[in-house]
């Protein structure tokens, strides 16, 4: 017995049921359960988000200019994106304009961010899915060091740097306080690496460790500290001043040189550490092509990174935008954030009710009202959950599709658009990286194609913020020090009714901000975000989301060690804080149910 | 070369620790958890033979932000602290296992060291809807966090969400997410504020327990006095120009390029306690005032709920104001808003009058 969904997938849920939850190394709070068959084959999956904070009823009332902060701490790892997505949308809803310079630092901030969190996503999230840490202890610290020559020019590579690595490993896990390690499923079946490339692996996992608050660095200069920076809508807070008195305090040629060596070190560990091991991790599991979903059909890309200040029209983005519906790659259509009927969010499966909810709702209708209960078939009490019951209401993220359809997001979805669109620097790196590892185009629908995208993508960010850092040097050059706007700063020469929208890609997806200003106080406020998309629960019509599809038809060496659902879900980088942050316009009468 | 897995009782005497501050700590730790001397002894011996302080870190109502800043640790680097200071074997954000091996674990230190590990908590428990707005395991987080508690030597309570609630506990705080000292009362909590803390703070916190072999002194609303007991006001570089009366009035203007005070634009570095001006952020780059931007006061009590971060200090009833610095202090009372204005305008005053007097004398 099965259930066809429209979007082509056959659930059968007659198997044994697996849980997991928590699901660790991810963001936020998540559960995971699926059927699987007679040969350990997923046959059903239910992805849910299980953790709820109503930032957005926090906002109502409050300055528009405040948002930032607020929604920044939707989410501490991809900290900033929701500020640069906010500060956009009262710039949109005010008509506000940006210095050029604003403009600048606002991408190198993003991108440091795109990088960063790549970064530490493969390496401290997702590295221990493929990688062994205990298998590395009987690597041959020559043969490693010669493995490692093979694939790079990175200076740490000698054998005796791997064999004091070793050591301290060894004596690591003799103490037997594995700390982090402890319980992780080494030995099991589904790791393929050899051990030489286990240790290469490792070391990488050290060195990305301490590398990454190097990156993070270029946003304490431009908003004073990471997490968390400052934005300001408007512009940006920090001032530039090269040479006059108070430059020592300003963005001065110290801080520009303090940037420029950063996105040195970038790009040289971009290319010569995480692309590198991205590519022969990925040779030893080659024929692991499972968790594709539907990357192969829907994806959806809003685009970032504008080339010139206030233009965020597709052509002056230089992330793609637009979105490719049943796989037709031929034809990349036009996504508009304003159009009532595009982006709508559904809760039948979601612990909300709508007045009718056989109907989506636009963001700048929203409408998010809990409504926890549980459908007939779960097991367990309301506060003791043995299993879930998905034909019910079953996750506290709503259901956010695009002209009904259910879309995958993130930077597999960017670069199919990018590639779609025949945009070289998006196609080439793709066919170069199948071609190195001799494997077809369809081999990108995978979780990893995935996991390639991002190291691509991480590559190219940090050629951009090159780009970025001299595009910035040259406008100052130029005589252009502005970094802010205030004409509107005050809330006087504002009118008396306003609604805007601001979007950006955040380094797990599409994300976007919608917000209505009334009587210079925000009247409502709604974000959807990426992991919304991604790991949406089912829609009215059945349609499963990007999570409960990439887990479909994957074998499982061991459904006690779920490893193959790990990868997989990982190889998205969930953000269940950022998806579960979502609340009603009307955030008085929506406390007032709640309090019991 | 030495096979012997090192003690946390032999890495103290490493640092320096007496024997007989360490039999203090041991006694302290015990007092303080309302146990007997029979404890202290029992103490002392588990971390004699036991090796690293077991860490459990957990994860309630949060955005991850405080884990973010712990990695970010310079001095120590986080893959020593990681590696050799303490066993992180919980954390949600980086540990390898998941589902009920993850959970395993939980069971086990509870078992193994009672008594023995230390709590560490980021975010906080909503207690609306049965704790359901944080489901972990399918089962609320508050019940999560008090068994953890409960065998706990020490609770640290990681930035703002866990000591005062922070975003989702801001006005109307719609799932009543609660701070972790409202539902855990019988065990000493350190309250590490800030969003996020900053990272070498919390590797200080961390780090200070193990060296020297105490509990940092706490302040009476519970945070270690060495980070939080000055205002960023009180060390803040651009000080100078407030006494001045040199104010940045808009942003990016003349005075902004020179770095002049902001207190205008909305700075909250008077009533706020951290260590950002003197620690600053990410291996002493910046901080928040130094990027140009005010401190928007993220490691004070409902910081969300003080009028906006670009208001002038207003309303703000918990500050007492420096005694000797300007003659204005007891005016000020209740009116703190009013008191840093004229704290203010009083030394911008008293600087013209003093520019008179030299003018007077130079004529």
């Amino acid at each position: 017995m099965g259930i066809q969904t429209p979007n082509g997938f056959n659930l059968d849920n007659s198997g044994k049921r697996i849980v997991v939850d928590p699901v660790t190394r991810i963001e936020g709070h998540m559960r995971v359960e699926v059927n699987v068959d007679a040969d350990n084959v997923i046959r059903n999956a239910v992805s849910t988000g299980t953790m709820w904070r109503g930032i957005e009823v926090i906002l109502k009332n409050r300055d528009p200019r405040d948002a930032w902060a607020f929604t920044e701490r939707i989410c501490g790892v991809c900290t900033g994106t929701h500020a640069l997505t906010s500060v956009r949308a009262v710039e949109n809803a005010l008509g506000i304009t940006i210095p050029e310079n604003a403009n600048s630092i606002r991408n190198l901030m993003q991108l440091a961010l795109q990088v960063h969190d790549h970064v530490v996503h493969f390496y401290h999230l997702h590295a221990l899915d493929w990688v062994d840490v205990v298998s590395a202890l009987s690597a041959d610290p020559r043969a490693t060091s010669t493995l490692a020559q093979s694939i790079s020019s990175w200076p740490l590579s000698s054998p005796g740097y791997f064999k004091d690595l070793q050591t301290r490993l060894k004596k690591f896990v003799e103490s037997g306080q594995l700390g982090p390690f402890k319980n992780g499923y080494w030995g099991s079946k589904a790791y393929r690496l050899p051990p030489e490339a286990n240790l290469m692996a490792v070391a990488h996992y050290l060195e990305a460790l301490d590398f990454q608050k190097e990156i993070v660095k270029i946003h304490t200069i431009f908003g004073g500290k990471n997490p968390h920076p400052n934005w300001l809508v408007g512009g940006v807070p920090c001032p530039i001043n090269v040479d006059g008195t108070g430059a020592v305090g300003a963005i001065n040629m110290e801080r520009l040189n303090l940037i420029s060596s950063i996105i040195d070190r970038i790009m040289e560990f971009n290319e010569m550490v995480y692309l590198p091991d991205v590519a022969a991790i990925g040779s030893f599991y080659k024929d692991w092509l499972y968790g594709g979903g539907i990357s192969g059909q829907n994806v959806l890309a809003y685009g970032d990174v504008p080339e010139h200040a206030n233009d965020y029209s597709a052509k002056n983005l230089k992330l793609p935008r637009g979105a490719i519906i049943n796989g037709n790659l031929s034809e990349v259509l036009p996504v508009d954030h304003a159009n009532p009927d595009e982006i709508q969010e559904f809760v039948v499966h979601s612990w909300y009710k709508y007045p009718d909810e056989t109907k989506g709702l636009h963001p700048w209708d929203g409408i998010t009202e809990p409504n926890y209960e549980l459908g007939p078939n779960a097991k367990g009490t309301k506060t003791a959950i043995e299993q879930l019951d998905e034909g019910g209401k079953y996750s506290w993220i709503k259901a956010p599709r695009w002209k009904g359809h259910a879309m995958e997001v993130g930077p597999l979805a960017r670069w199919v658009v990018g590639y779609a669109q025949n945009k070289a620097e998006f196609k080439d790196p793709v066919d170069k990286f199948l071609k190195d590892l001799d494997l077809p185009m369809s081999a990108l629908f995978s979780t990893l194609g995935r996991t390639a995208a991002r190291a691509l993508e991480s590559v190219w960010a940090g050629r951009q913020m090159r780009y970025f850092q001299d595009k910035l040097v040259a406008n100052i050059k130029a005589g252009d020090s502005s970094t802010a706007n205030v004409d509107k700063w005050k809330p006087e020469s504002w009118p008396k009714e306003a609604k805007g929208f601001g979007f950006t890609e955040a380094p797990r997806g599409a994300l976007a901000h919608w917000i209505k200003i009334k009587e210079t106080k925000i009247d409502n406020y709604q974000c959807v975000v990426p992991t919304t998309w991604n790991g949406s629960p089912r829609d009215p019509q059945g349609n499963i989301g990007a999570f409960e599809a990439s887990l479909m038809n994957t074998p499982m060496v061991n459904p006690e060690q779920p490893l193959e659902i790990l990868r997989t879900i990982h190889s998205f980088d969930p953000c269940l804080a950022c998806s579960t942050h979502v609340m009603s316009p009307d955030g008085q009468e929506l406390a007032k149910v709640k309090v019991r | 070369m030495g096979t012997a897995t090192e003690t946390f009782y032999s890495v103290i005497r490493r640092q320096g620790i007496t024997r007989r501050s360490f039999h203090k700590f041991c006694s302290l730790t015990a007092t303080s958890l309302g146990l007997g001397p029979l404890a202290a002894s029992r103490i002392a011996n588990a971390l004699e033979t036991k090796p690293r302080v077991p860490v459990i870190w957990m994860h309630g109502l949060e955005c991850t932000c405080c884990s973010e800043s712990f990695i970010r640790s310079a001095h120590p680097l986080v893959k020593d602290a990681v590696l050799s200071m303490i066993s992180l074997d919980y954390d949600d954000t980086i540990m390898a296992a998941a589902g009920h091996q993850a959970e395993a674990i939980l069971e086990e230190t509870r078992a193994k060291h009672k008594g023995q590990y230390i709590l560490a908590v980021e975010g906080n428990p909503p207690l609306n809807e049965g704790g359901m707005f944080c489901i972990d395991g399918g089962k609320p987080f508050v019940e999560k966090l008090k068994m953890m508690a409960e065998d706990a030597m020490a609770i640290i309570a990681w930035g703002a969400c866990a000591s005062w609630g922070c975003v989702q506990a801001a006005k109307p705080n719609p799932t009543q997410a609660t701070p972790i000292d409202k539902v855990i009362t019988n065990k000493p909590i350190i309250k590490v504020p800030g969003c996020p803390p900053i990272a070498e703070v919390m590797t200080g916190v961390v780090t200070f327990i193990t060296t020297f072999g105490k509990l940092p002194e706490l302040d009476r609303q519970g945070r270690p006095k060495m980070f939080y007991s000055q205002r960023i006001h009180d060390k803040c570089y651009r000080r100078p120009h407030f006494d001045a009366g040199q104010f940045v009035e808009e942003w990016d203007d003349e005075a902004a390029r020179k770095g002049y005070c902001l207190y205008k634009m909305g700075c909250k570095g008077p009533t706020t306690y951290n260590a950002c001006s003197t620690v600053r952020w990410n291996g002493g780059v910046s901080f928040p005032i130094q990027s140009g931007h005010g401190c928007i006061g993220c490691s004070e009590d409902g910081f969300w709920d003080k009028g906006s971060f670009y208001d002038r200090l207003t309303n703000i009833k918990q500050f007492g104001i420096e005694k000797n610095a300007d003659q204005i202090g007891m005016a000020a009372a209740g009116a703190v808003g009013a008191a840093v204005a004229a704290h203010a305008a009083v030394t911008a005053v008293k600087r013209l009058a003093s520019k008179r007097e030299d003018a007077g004398h130079n004529s």
